[in-house]
Order: structure tokens, then sequence, then C-alpha cells
């Protein structure tokens, strides 16, 4: 099966996983009481916000090893987790005001948790914009590099930001020091939410990558006859 | 490690001496310092909302645009005079030619934040006698992690076309965590709190500083090489 | 004391080195002969160390400090006086504060420009700026001199002069690597002499006896060719 196929059927696998999870959710998993119906949403909410964060690490990981290595599969590795890490920032920015009216009576609320995506998504932004200012294949390989092993060392830094900064958003429930504090049903949905993201995310990149690997070859192959 | 700090400081000294006897980019920062703080003054209402609460905003912003302003002229310099391509032939260290960058960016921007902050202390009527010393500690905080990142995007930029635009855009993300840091504890030490409840905040700036001159030292060379 | 070995290096589709290799020692002066765009330029700065070659590698006795380089640009800055600029780079190639001013004072009378020595390099009119060029290239004395299109914008008398000027360089041993697209400029000083053509060299020989006649319809047929 080529690349392209093989990252088409994850991401199928992937979103059939979300649907189970809605399905879960909606009908066997309790509702909150505090917040009702509108609290789902939180199982496709977290793991994309969670999903941003580790593809940025990723994209700086790739970045490191690309100034050691100069492997170009690296740089497109990169640029793909970039790519899907701003389309799930964007599911984020989102959901999270569609959230958020019915609770909090506004659509944006300046909480630390829905800024620090919206930096990320900033991040991903410059990011994706930095990569389209650069012709030369090998100088935006560098440069991309350099910023995205900035962007990297940024995440943590924004992150902590959500512990210190008084904040309207629900504390961290699951991803915080103690043990998590969820009844075990929803646990499970939000587990389950979790893994469907990650099949999301590597079969987005898989795919992301294979396009970018035929854009390349392709461009090679105009280059041996031109 | 005293090679690299004579080098450092023959960049920075040259650095200087230009934009001392040219003092344009340090004049019109320093002007539009004084121009942002006069206009944050027309645009509020003293009836509405205390001065207090507003003036950590106001200093931080306005020290922020300033910094941008001064940031662009580091490498710009070169080009103009079209010297970066003998500074990368000579035996000068990518690190020193960083740190040089660094600390004559560090200058520009602390001449104007030297004016600047006088100013706005009599503009806003805020005292700040009793809390010099800690005030002045946390701007040059915030002040170092600015400037570390943006001396770094900055040469990431020279050749790139739209380099005045792109930066402000790469250094969005960047300039946030420092910045609601460096409001915290401003907010707290105009409120005459004591400088032990932002200790966190003090320990997220003396970390982001650390992190990012470091990672822009070694980082460097992969952004102004060819 | 001058070495490359099977150098590779594309910008994108470009290529500019392709599989260069040759040796120098002391008393030998290459000169380049090619046409725009044959990676002249690109070879003159993988030995400088400005570009870190794609494949292959080059190194140079005594590394940086002992290049002396002039390229298309003068590399001084406008706003510093002619001393000011000499010293500068002097200081960045190792001169130690007690020898400077003295090397500082000898080549500005070895290139007749003793007298401009505290005027600001904006003031000088062309030629002038362009032996200041040369002198900011001589001032630490090095032993290898890579040349980048040197007698480019210059008059007739300023030829001559530079031709005569690097003729008693040469005598001392050292090494001249000179690009040039104007073979008549070159051809005197040359020891050796190759033809570079789309980043290959087509052609590496010692001149021997042969003049610029020669020399001239050798590099005719070896560019001619496809």
């Amino acid at each position: 099966m080529t690349l392209l196929n093989r990252g088409r059927l994850i991401t199928l696998l992937g979103l059939a996983s979300l649907a189970g999870v809605y399905v879960r959710a909606l009908a066997f998993t309790p509702t909150e009481r505090l917040q009702g119906a509108a609290q789902k949403i939180y199982y496709l909410h977290v793991p994309a916000a969670i999903w941003t964060e580790t593809a940025m690490i990723l994209v700086g990981v790739a970045g490191v090893f690309y100034l050691f290595l100069h492997d170009a599969r690296l740089d497109r590795f990169a640029a793909a987790s970039a790519e899907v890490g701003t389309v799930f920032a964007t599911i984020v920015l989102t959901t999270g005001p569609i959230w958020g009216k019915p609770i909090w009576g506004t659509w944006w609320t300046w909480d630390a948790r829905l800024t620090s995506m919206l930096l990320l998504f900033f991040l991903y932004v410059g990011y994706l914009l930095l990569r389209g200012a650069v012709a030369d294949p090998e100088l935006r390989a560098r440069y991309s590099a350099v910023l995205g092993i900035c962007g990297a060392a940024l995440v943590p830094f924004i992150h902590f930001s959500v512990y210190f900064f008084p904040t309207l958003h629900p504390q961290p429930i699951i991803l915080k020091p103690s043990a998590p504090s969820l009844p075990w049903s929803m646990l499970v949905t939000w587990l389950y939410a979790l893994a469907a993201f990650t099949l999301l995310y590597i079969g987005f990149v898989v795919q992301r990558y294979a396009l970018s690997l035929a854009r390349d070859a392709a461009g090679g192959a105009e280059r041996a006859h031109g | 490690m005293r090679e690299l700090v004579t080098q450092a400081w023959i960049v920075a000294r040259k650095d200087l001496v230009l934009e001392f006897r040219t003092r344009t980019a340090l004049f019109s920062a320093v002007v539009f310092t004084a121009l942002v703080l006069v206009v944050f003054n027309f645009g509020r209402d003293p009836t509405a909302v205390a001065t207090i609460d507003l003036a950590p905003s106001i200093l931080w912003v306005t020290f922020t645009f300033a910094a941008m302003l001064t940031l662009n002229r580091a490498f710009q310099l070169e080009l103009e005079n079209q010297a970066l391509e003998g500074l990368l032939v000579a035996p000068l260290s990518r690190a020193s030619l960083y740190w040089g960058k660094l600390l004559a960016n560090l200058v520009f921007v602390a001449v104007v934040e030297a004016v600047g902050l006088p100013l706005f202390v009599l503009f806003f009527n805020v005292p700040v006698a009793h809390v010099l010393g800690p005030l002045v500690g946390v701007i040059a905080l915030a002040t170092v992690g600015f400037v570390a990142v943006g001396t770094l995007f900055s040469a990431l930029l020279i050749r790139l076309r739209f380099a005045e635009l792109m930066l402000p855009v790469l250094l969005l993300p960047f300039l946030i965590p420092p910045l609601v840091a460096a409001v915290q504890v401003t907010a707290h030490l105009l409120g005459g709190r004591p400088l032990s409840e932002v200790a966190g905040w003090l320990r997220l700036l003396a970390a982001y500083d650390v992190t990012f001159v470091s990672l822009a030292t070694v980082l460097f060379r992969y952004t102004v090489d060819e | 004391m001058l070495s490359a070995d099977g150098l590779r290096h594309a910008f994108g589709r470009v290529v500019a080195l392709d599989d260069v290799t040759f040796r120098l020692g002391p008393g030998q002066t290459l000169a380049i002969f090619g046409p725009n765009g044959a990676g002249k330029t690109t070879l003159l700065k993988v030995l400088a160390g400005v570009i870190r070659p794609q494949a292959g590698s080059a190194q140079v006795a005594g590394g940086r400090r002992a290049i002396g380089w002039i390229g298309h640009h003068s590399h001084l800055y406008d706003q510093l006086t002619v001393r000011e600029n000499l010293v500068f780079w002097g200081s960045l190639y190792g001169l130690a504060r007690a020898r400077r001013g003295a090397r500082v004072v000898a080549v500005l009378e070895r290139l007749g420009i003793a007298d401009r020595a505290d005027q600001l390099v904006a003031s000088l009119s062309r030629g002038l700026a362009q032996r200041v060029a040369i002198a900011r290239a001589l001032i630490h004395d090095p032993p290898v001199l890579l040349l980048d299109e040197p007698f480019t914008g210059l008059d007739l008398a300023a030829t001559r002069e530079l031709r005569g000027l690097l003729a008693e360089l040469r005598g001392a041993g050292r090494v001249l690597v000179l690009a040039t697209h104007n073979v008549d400029e070159g051809v005197e000083l040359a020891t050796d002499v190759a033809f570079q053509r789309r980043g290959r060299f087509v052609h590496f020989a010692p001149r021997g006896a042969a003049g610029p006649a020669a020399i001239a319809a050798a590099y005719q047929r070896a560019v001619a060719d496809a």
C-alpha cells in the first residue's frame, strides 16, 4: 500500500474512533452536573489541545535532528507536523468558544488555556509563513529548524502560564500532579478520545508527508528532464 | 571564553559608535515611546478606571513597541553597509557575533526605557520611588528575554523580503509569556505588595532568559551562515 | 596550504559546485575564469568558510584568520572613518593593540591613502573607497588571499596599480585565488589557471609560459562547449 493510502486508512480509523467516542460520550457517559451537555465538547477539546502542543514539540525535535543530520525527510516531517498542528489549534479555537458561550455567555474569554492555544496558533502561522518566504529548500529547512526549536522550547513556558495565571478555565482535572479526579466512565471516554486524536495526528501527518514527498519527487523528475 | 567576550565587545562597540553617531533609530524609538504614552493618556477616562490598574499594561506595551523598533536596526546596519559577508569571513565566532549584537541591542533598548520610565511616571502620576530597585530589576529581566529572541529572529530574516513585517509576526508568541510575567510583577510592585508573592513569575522570567539566550547562542550560526 | 576535495553545492536546482578538487601551495596563484553564474563566488565562499558545502570539504591552513578577502562589497562602514574601519577589522582579525596602530599606518601608506585616515568612508570617492577596501583585506597581513572580481569598476590606472600590488604580495610566498570573468585581468599573475563552467572545473593546469592570447583562446573553446 502506498504511503498516502496508508495515511488515509489511519485517518479513517481515527475518524471512526472519534465517531465511536461521541456515541459513547452522548449515550453512555453521565452528564456533568454543573455544565450539562455542553461539557461533552471537552472530549474533543482537550485531546486536540494536547496534540497541538505535542505536534509543536515534535517540530522542534525534528529540527534538532535536522541540524545534525541534514536529512530532508526530517524537514518534511516537521512541515507536516506543523500543518497538522495548525489544524488542531484551529479546532480548539473554534470548539472552545462554542463550549464557552452557553456557560460563560461570551464567545471569547481571555482565560489561560484558550490564550495558550491562540499563542500556539500564532506560533504555527509564523512557522508556516517563514517556510513560505524562503525559496531555497536547504535554507528553508535550516531556518525552519531554528524557529521550530525555539517554538518547542516556548511550549513549556506557555503551559506554565496556565498554572500561574488566575483563570476562569476549569483547572486541569487530568493533567495535574495528583491523580485524575474524574469519574471512571468519563475518564475512559476521554482516553478513547485521546487515542482517536492520536490516530488522527498520525494519519494526517503521514498523508501530508506523502504528498510532500510526491511533490519533491516530481520536482526532481522535472530537474532530470528539464 | 575570554575571546568570546573580547570579540563580542568589538562588535558591540562598533554598533554603539555607529548608532550614537547617527542617532536615527534611537531617536525615532524615543519619540515613538513618548507618543505612545501621550496617546494612552488621551484614550482613557480617569474617572472610570484608576490609573494604577492600567499602569503596568501601559508601561509594558510601550516598552515592547519600542524594543521592536530597535530590533530591526541591528542587522539592517550590516545589510546597508554590505558588511555581513565580511563579518562571516572574519575569524569571528558566530556566538561572539550574536553576543555583540545582543549587547548593543540591550544598550539601545535600555536607553529608550530609561527615557520611557520617567516619562511614564510623570504622565501617569505613578509613584515608583519606593519600588524603583525591584522595578528596574524586572524591566531588565523581561527586556533581556525579548531582545535575546528578537536578535536571533532579526538575523533569521535578513535575507528574506518583508523582514520588517515578519519580525513582529514571528516574535509575537515569544513575547507573551515574559510580558505576562512582567505585567504581573509590575502590578504587584506598584500595588505595594511584597515581591515574594510573585516569586513564581520571577522564576519564569529568569528561566525564560536563560533558556532563550542559550538557545539563541547555539542556534545563531544556523541562521546567519549562508 | 589550501585544498578542496570533491566539493558539491547546489542552490535549489542551480548547480554551483560540481565535484571541484584541487590543491595549492605557497607561492601559487590560481586564476579562475568563468562566466557569471559559473559558481566562482560560491567556491570562494566555501574556501572562506562562509558556505558549508553539501558534499566534500575545503581546508585553508590557518583557518579564517589566515584569509584576506576581497569580495563584491567593500565591507566598510560608511559612517566610520577609514582608520576606525581598519581598527575594527584589524581587531577582529586578532591584531593586538600594540601592533595595530603601526599596521594601519603601514597599509594606508602602501595604498597611498594615509592622508585620508580620519575621513568618513562615506565622503570618499569610489576609487579611494576601493583602496580602503583593499587595505581592509590586507590589514592582518594574511598568507592567503581570496579575491572575487577585484578589478570590477577600477579604471585603467587603478587596475595596473592593483596588479602591481598583487604581484608584490604574491612574491612573499602567499597563496592567491583570483576569480574573474575577464581573462586579461588575471592571466599574468597566475601560476595556475582554471576554467569553471556550471560548477565544474573544465580545465585546471599550470599556466606555464602561455600568454593571455593563448589562455583566452583556450577559455573560449572550453566555455563554448555545452
